[in-house]
C-alpha cells in the first residue's frame, strides 16, 4: 500500500497552482487527501504530478457578502464546524457532524468533497439543496456553475482537467427558510446507506438525495408534490421513481429506493416540525 | 487435585485481585516493541504479487523488468522455492478422512485464491518491493472457479484439486439415540430453519509481520513475528526449510492483536523465512490492511440446514443438522480446517439434556481465502444452532424462552457426566448462571417494556443463549493428530540476587494480559510484592517449551504451571531459610519479599539470595540450594475443560431502515477461579464485541468470481464503540477440579455466545410482524427483505 512514484510540489499561490495544473500528464490536485491518499496508495490513482493546494493561503477562508456566504475550496469541514457563520447556514451546520469523524473532518475540504464528487458524501448533496454555486479557476479564466450543473456521474463533474475549484458560494438562510436532514448509515461516520437534504423558501423547494444514486441527485417531481401541498409526502414517495437508483455494498437498487422513501419521511417530519 | 490451598489467603495473594497490568505504561508511552519496531543492519523489504483472480493457471511470470527496478535484490516464485522449501500439508490423523493438498509458499502453476501470494520482491525498501512487484508480467489464465461453498460439491463444478475428484476436504456424521423415531412422534413439535453464517475475519490492530535473519555460519535461523505460537514455528521452520530445531529462534514480542488469526502458517511468512536463508540477509515482511483481508485467514462460512423436535412441556426430543462448510482450496496448516466443523458437531446441544442428536458435517474446497481457527472456533455456529431453534420452538408453542431453558439445562448437581456429542463435562453451572442473569437484567420489567412498547409501534426484542466454551485443551485437541503443537506450558520461576523474580512462560501474551496473570500468580504464590516480578514470554531460546496461546488456555494452563513453579521454588527457598535461621522450614512462609516466621520478618530474600550466590561458604557444604524452579502442566483426564455462560441482548429494531441497535448485553460468565477480575471482564467484553462484530457488521463479501469486495477498513465493518451498549459481566465460579488454581479460560466466552443472543434478540424483535432472519450478519438489507419491504 505504498502510491506509485508521483511528482510533487507545493504551490504558494493560487497562480502558481492553475500553472502547474496546466502542465503535460495526469496531475491530481491534493486537497485534504482523505480520499485521493487511499486511492494512491492502492494504486488506483496514479497521478503523475501531485499539486499540494495546502499552502495556497487564498483558497481557504469564509466571506459574506449580499446574503450569499463564499466558502474557500480548501476550507477543514472542522473549521467550517467552528465558525460563526454556521447561524445563517444551519443545513450545514446539520449535516457537518455526519460527516466521517473528527480526525478526517480535520483534514477534509469542502472544495476537495465538491470535486471528488462521491455519491455517498454528503456535502455534494447539501450544496445540491443549497443551489450553491461552484467557482472554478484555470489559466483560461474563471467561471461558475450552479451545482445542478456541476455533478454529472460516477465521480464525474463539470470541472475541466487543468482547472480548480476555488470558492463555493452558498445562500445565507433566511428567517422563513425550513431545511431537513436525515441519514441512514450502518455506524456512525460511515458513508450513509442512504440520505436526503433539503430545504424550503419562499422560492421554492429543494430535495437532493445522496448515496442513492450515482452522484447526488436532485428529485424533482417529489419537489412539485410537496411544494404545491406539503402533506402529499406519500405521493411524493411515489415519485421518487424518477431517480436512477443504484446498489452498492449496503443493498441493491431496491433498498435504495425503499430507504430514499424512508429518509425523506424523516426529513420532511423536520421541515414541517 | 490437592496443593497448596493457602496461597489464596496470603498478605499479598494477587489472585483473585485487579491489579494493574505491568506493561501498561511501557504500551501507552509508545516504548512497545513489535514486529516493524525492528531495523537490522542489510535488512531487505519484502512485497508480493497476489493472484488478482480466484482460479487461474500460471502460465509464466516474466520478472525481468521487477529485477531491473531500483533498489531490487532479488525477486522469488513459487519455481524458485521449490527444493527450498518442503511443501506442507494440512491434515491430521485424528480427523479421519481430511484431505488437503501438498502446498507452496508461493503458488506453483496454478493459483487458487484472490490473494495467493505468486512471487516475492525484495528491495532495499518496502516503496521500491511494491514498484517493483507492480512491473511482474503475469500471464494468467482465469479458469473456472468453485467459490460458492454451497455448490462446490455439485457434480460440474470446477475441482480444486483434481486429483481427489471432488471438493469435499472431511465428512464426520454424528448419530445419537434415534432421531428419526423422535421426529415421527405425534406429541412433538417441530422447528426447522436454514441458518446462514457469513464469512469474516480477525482485523488485528498489528497486523501479521515477520523479520526473519538467518546465520549461514551457524546455519541458524531468527524469525520474529507477531504471533501466539513460537515453539509450533520453530517445528515447522525447522521441517520445512531444512533445518535443525535448536537452530531455529522464533521470538514474538509485543503483539498487537491476534484472535486466532495468527497461529497459522502463512505462505508469505514462510516465503520471509525461506528468502533469508537463500539470501543471507535479513528480511521484513509486513502485511499491510489490503493484503490482510485478502490473506488472513476468515472464519465461518457455514449454511446449516436444522431442525427440532419438542413436545408439550417444552423438552427437547431431538435436535438435528446438516452443517456445509467452505474453507477455502487447501486446509490451513498445521491446525487444519475442518476443526471449526467437528467443533460445531462436538458442541451443538452441549448445554442441554439431549437424547437424541444427529449432526452431518461436511467440509469443502473452494476458490476463496482460507478458513481457520478464529476466535470462538465453531462455538458460534453451533450456540446459534441450538439455541436459535429453542428460541423458535419456545414461540411455536407459546412458552417463556428462559422457561424453556430451565426445562432442558443440564442440572448444576448433575456433573460429571457428559453431552449427547460424547464430551466429558464437569463443574458446570448452567442452572445458576441463568439465574443470576435473568436477576441482573431485570427479565420481568423488560418483557412489561417489550409489550408496552410494541404497542406503540416499538420493536424491541430480548435473546437468550446458554453455552459451554471449550478451554485448557489437552493433547486430544491437536498432539493426537500429529500437529507439532504442545498441549502441556512451562512455567520456570528464578530468585535472583537482588530478591526479585525473574519468571518465564511459554504461554504469550498478544494484548489480553496474560504476562500481568502470570506475574500476580508468581507474586502471590511466592510471596513477594507484584513489582519485584519479571516476566518473559514468547522466546524459544528462553522459555520453557510449550503451546502458546490458543482455545483459551493461557490462564488455566500457563498459569498453573506457573503456580506449581511458584510454589516448588518458595519451597526450596524456605528449606535453605530453614538452616541459616536454624528453624523448621514447616514455620517459616515468604511474604512481601522476606522469610517470616510468627514472629515476623526474619530475612530478606536478597538477603538470602546474596548469601548463597556470593557466600556459599557461609552454609553447610551439604545444603545445595536451587533458587530455581520450572514446572509443567497438562489437562489429564478430560480432552478439555469446559466453562459455560448465560448471556442476553436487549435490542431495538428499526423496521423501516432495518438498523438494529443493541440496547444491553449481559453476559454471566463462570471461567472458575478469577485471577484478574477487570482483565475477565474486558475478555468477555471484548469477545461480546466481536460477537455482535459476526451477528450485525463483520462480513467478507465476495463476488461470484471470487472477488473480495470490501477490503477495506471503510467498507469492512467493525464494530465501532459508538453503536456498541453497555456490557454487563458477572461471575459464578466454579472451579475446575482438574487444577490447584481452578481457573478455566475466558477469552472465547463473548465471541462464542454473543452472535446467538443477539440473532434471538432481533427474531424476538421480528416474529410480531410475521417475520424472522437467519442469517449473519443481520444486515439492514437482510432485515427489510425478512420482512417484505424490499
Amino acid at each position: 500500500m505504498k502510491p506509485a512514484d508521483f511528482r510533487y510540489a507545493r504551490p504558494a499561490t493560487l497562480d502558481e497552482a492553475l500553472t502547474l495544473m496546466a502542465g503535460e500528464g495526469e496531475i491530481a490536485a491534493l486537497a485534504g487527501g482523505q480520499s485521493l491518499m487511499p486511492m494512491m496508495n492502492f494504486r488506483i490513482a496514479q497521478p503523475e504530478v501531485l499539486v499540494d493546494l495546502n499552502a495556497v493561503a487564498d483558497l481557504a477562508g469564509v466571506t459574506e457578502m449580499d446574503g450569499t456566504v463564499r466558502i474557500g475550496a480548501m476550507t477543514r469541514y472542522s473549521d467550517l464546524a467552528r465558525h460563526d457563520v454556521l447561524a445563517r447556514l444551519p443545513l450545514v451546520a446539520r449535516a457537518l457532524p455526519h460527516v466521517a469523524h473528527p480526525s478526517i473532518r480535520n483534514r477534509g475540504t469542502l472544495g476537495g468533497s465538491l470535486a471528488l464528487a462521491d455519491p455517498a458524501a454528503e456535502l455534494p448533496a447539501v450544496a445540491l439543496a443549497l443551489g450553491a454555486k461552484v467557482h472554478l479557476a484555470s489559466t483560461h479564466g474563471t467561471r461558475s456553475v450552479a451545482a445542478d450543473d456541476f455533478f454529472q456521474g460516477l465521480y464525474e463533474t463539470d470541472r475541466a482537467e487543468d482547472e480548480l475549484v476555488t470558492a463555493i458560494d452558498l445562500p445565507a438562510a433566511t428567517a422563513q427558510e425550513t431545511y431537513g436532514f436525515h441519514e441512514v448509515a450502518r455506524r456512525h461516520g460511515d458513508y450513509a446507506m442512504a440520505g436526503v437534504a433539503l430545504t424550503r423558501r419562499d422560492d421554492g423547494l429543494r430535495i437532493a438525495f445522496f448515496s442513492v444514486s450515482d452522484r447526488p441527485v436532485r428529485a424533482k417531481a417529489a419537489e412539485t408534490v410537496l411544494r404545491d401541498d406539503p402533506t402529499k409526502l406519500d405521493l411524493a414517495i411515489e415519485a421518487l421513481d424518477e431517480i436512477d437508483f443504484t446498489g452498492d455494498l449496503n443493498g441493491g437498487p431496491d433498498m435504495k429506493r425503499h430507504l430514499a422513501g424512508v429518509v425523506l419521511r424523516r426529513a420532511w417530519a423536520e421541515v414541517l416540525a | 487435585m490437592t496443593g497448596p490451598a493457602l496461597i489464596f489467603d496470603k498478605p499479598n495473594a494477587y489472585i483473585g485481585q485487579s491489579t494493574p497490568r505491568a506493561d501498561t505504561n511501557r504500551l501507552l508511552e509508545g516504548r512497545g516493541r513489535f514486529v516493524d519496531d525492528i531495523q537490522l543492519p542489510r535488512m531487505l523489504h519484502a512485497a508480493f504479487l497476489r493472484s488478482p483472480y480466484a482460479h487461474a493457471e500460471i502460465r509464466g511470470l516474466d520478472t525481468s523488468a521487477a529485477k531491473a527496478a531500483p533498489g531490487v535484490v532479488r525477486v522469488l516464485t513459487g519455481a524458485d522455492l521449490e527444493g527450498v522449501v518442503e511443501p506442507y500439508v494440512g491434515v491430521l490423523t485424528h480427523l479421519k478422512g481430511l484431505r488437503s493438498a501438498p502446498q507452496m509458499p508461493l503458488a506453483v502453476d496454478r493459483a487458487r485464491w484472490q490473494g495467493e501470494p505468486l512471487a516475492m520482491v525484495l528491495a532495499r525498501s518496502r516503496a521500491e518491493a511494491e514498484d517493483a512487484a507492480a512491473l511482474i508480467e503475469a500471464d494468467l489464465d482465469p479458469i473456472p472457479a468453485a467459490c460458492d461453498a454451497e455448490t462446490a460439491l455439485d457434480p460440474d463444478a470446477p475441482v480444486i484439486h483434481p486429483e481427489f475428484g471432488s471438493n469435499l476436504a472431511w465428512e464426520r456424521l454424528v448419530d445419537v439415540g434415534d432421531v428419526d423415531a423422535a421426529f415421527a412422534r405425534d406429541d412433538v413439535q417441530v422447528v426447522s430453519r436454514t441458518l446462514r453464517f457469513g464469512r469474516h475475519t480477525g482485523v488485528t490492530l498489528e497486523t501479521r509481520a515477520a523479520v526473519a535473519e538467518y546465520d549461514p555460519s551457524e546455519d541458524r535461523l531468527t524469525f520474529h513475528y507477531s504471533g501466539q505460537a513460537p515453539h509450533m514455528m520453530q517445528f515447522i521452520f525447522a521441517k520445512h526449510l531444512g533445518l535443525a530445531e535448536e537452530n531455529v529462534r522464533v521470538v514474538a514480542n509485543d503483539v498487537g492483536g491476534s484472535f486466532g488469526i495468527k497461529i497459522h502458517t502463512y505462505g508469505d511468512e514462510v516465503a520471509t523465512a525461506a528468502a533469508a536463508k537463500l539470501l543471507g540477509r535479513p528480511v521484513k515482511f509486513v502485511a499491510d490492511r489490503y493484503e490482510s483481508f485478502l490473506s488472513d485467514i476468515h472464519a465461518r462460512d457455514h449454511v446449516v440446514e436444522a431442525r427440532m423436535a419438542v413436545d408439550k412441556a417444552g423438552k427437547i426430543v431431538a435436535l438435528d443438522f446438516d452443517d456445509l462448510t467452505g474453507i477455502g482450496p487447501y486446509s490451513m496448516y498445521p491446525r487444519t480446517s475442518a476443526i471449526e466443523a467437528n467443533q460445531v458437531l462436538n458442541l451443538t446441544g452441549a448445554p442441554y439434556d439431549l437424547e437424541n442428536y444427529r449432526a452431518r458435517g461436511r467440509v469443502v474446497f473452494q476458490n476463496k481465502n482460507m478458513m481457520c481457527q478464529y476466535r470462538a472456533v465453531g462455538h458460534p455456529i453451533a450456540m446459534a444452532i441450538c439455541d436459535g431453534l429453542l428460541e423458535d420452538a419456545a414461540a411455536k408453542i407459546g412458552m417463556d424462552v428462559v422457561e424453556m431453558r430451565r426445562v432442558n439445562l443440564m442440572r448444576d448437581d448433575s456433573y460429571p457426566r457428559a453431552s449427547a456429542s460424547g464430551m466429558k463435562l464437569d463443574d458446570l453451572s448452567h442452572q445458576k448462571a441463568l439465574n443470576v442473569l435473568v436477576e441482573t437484567m431485570g427479565y420481568d420489567a423488560l418483557r412489561a417494556e417489550q409489550a408496552e412498547l410494541r404497542a406503540r409501534g416499538v420493536y424491541r426484542g430480548i435473546g437468550f443463549v446458554s453455552m459451554v466454551e471449550v478451554t485448557n485443551p489437552s493433547p486430544m485437541f491437536y498432539g493426537i493428530g500429529g500437529a507439532p503443537i504442545a498441549s502441556q506450558d512451562g512455567a520456570t520461576v528464578r530468585l535472583d540476587a537482588g530478591g526479585g523474580l525473574r519468571v518465564s512462560s511459554s504461554v504469550t501474551e498478544q494484548g489480553q494480559g496474560t504476562n500481568a496473570i502470570l506475574a500476580q500468580i508468581a507474586a502471590g504464590v511466592f510471596g513477594v510484592p507484584i513489582e519485584r516480578v519479571t516476566v518473559t514470554t514468547g522466546d524459544t531460546d528462553t522459555v520453557p517449551y510449550g503451546g502458546g496461546t490458543w482455545a483459551s488456555r493461557g490462564a488455566g494452563i500457563g498459569g498453573e504451571a506457573m503456580l506449581q513453579a511458584a510454589h516448588a521454588l518458595k519451597e526450596q527457598v524456605l528449606e535453605v531459610a530453614a538452616v541459616m535461621l536454624q528453624s523448621d522450614a514447616a514455620t517459616l512462609d515468604i511474604q512481601n519479599g522476606s522469610v517470616v516466621d510468627g514472629s515476623g520478618a526474619r530475612m530478606t530474600l536478597s538477603d538470602l539470595a546474596r548469601t548463597v550466590y556470593y557466600r556459599g561458604n557461609e552454609l553447610p557444604s551439604d545444603l545445595k540450594p536451587e533458587l530455581i524452579a520450572t514446572r509443567h502442566y497438562r489437562v489429564t483426564d478430560f480432552p478439555f475443560v469446559f466453562t459455560n455462560g448465560a448471556m442476553a441482548a436487549h435490542v431495538e429494531v428499526d423496521t423501516e431502515t432495518g438498523l438494529v441497535k443493541v440496547l444491553n448485553f449481559w453476559a454471566v460468565e463462570d471461567c472458575g477461579r478469577v485471577i484478574n477480575p477487570k482483565l475477565v471482564d474486558e475478555q468477555v467484553r471484548g469477545g461480546v464485541v466481536q460477537g455482535i462484530g459476526g451477528a450485525l457488521y463483520e462480513e467478507c463479501i465476495y463476488s461470484e468470481d471470487g472477488q473480495l469486495m470490501n477490503a477495506t477498513m471503510a467498507d469492512y465493518l467493525v464494530p465501532m464503540a459508538v453503536e456498541m451498549p453497555d456490557i454487563v459481566v458477572r461471575h459464578v465460579e466454579t472451579p475446575t477440579k482438574t487444577s490447584v488454581l481452578g481457573a478455566k479460560g475466558a477469552g472465547e466466552a463473548g465471541t462464542g455466545g454473543a452472535p446467538a443472543a443477539v440473532m434471538n434478540a432481533v427474531n424476538d424483535a421480528l416474529r410480531p410482524l410475521g417475520a424472522t432472519l437467519w442469517q449473519m450478519p443481520m444486515t439492514p438489507e437482510r432485515i427489510l427483505k425478512a420482512l417484505g419491504k424490499v
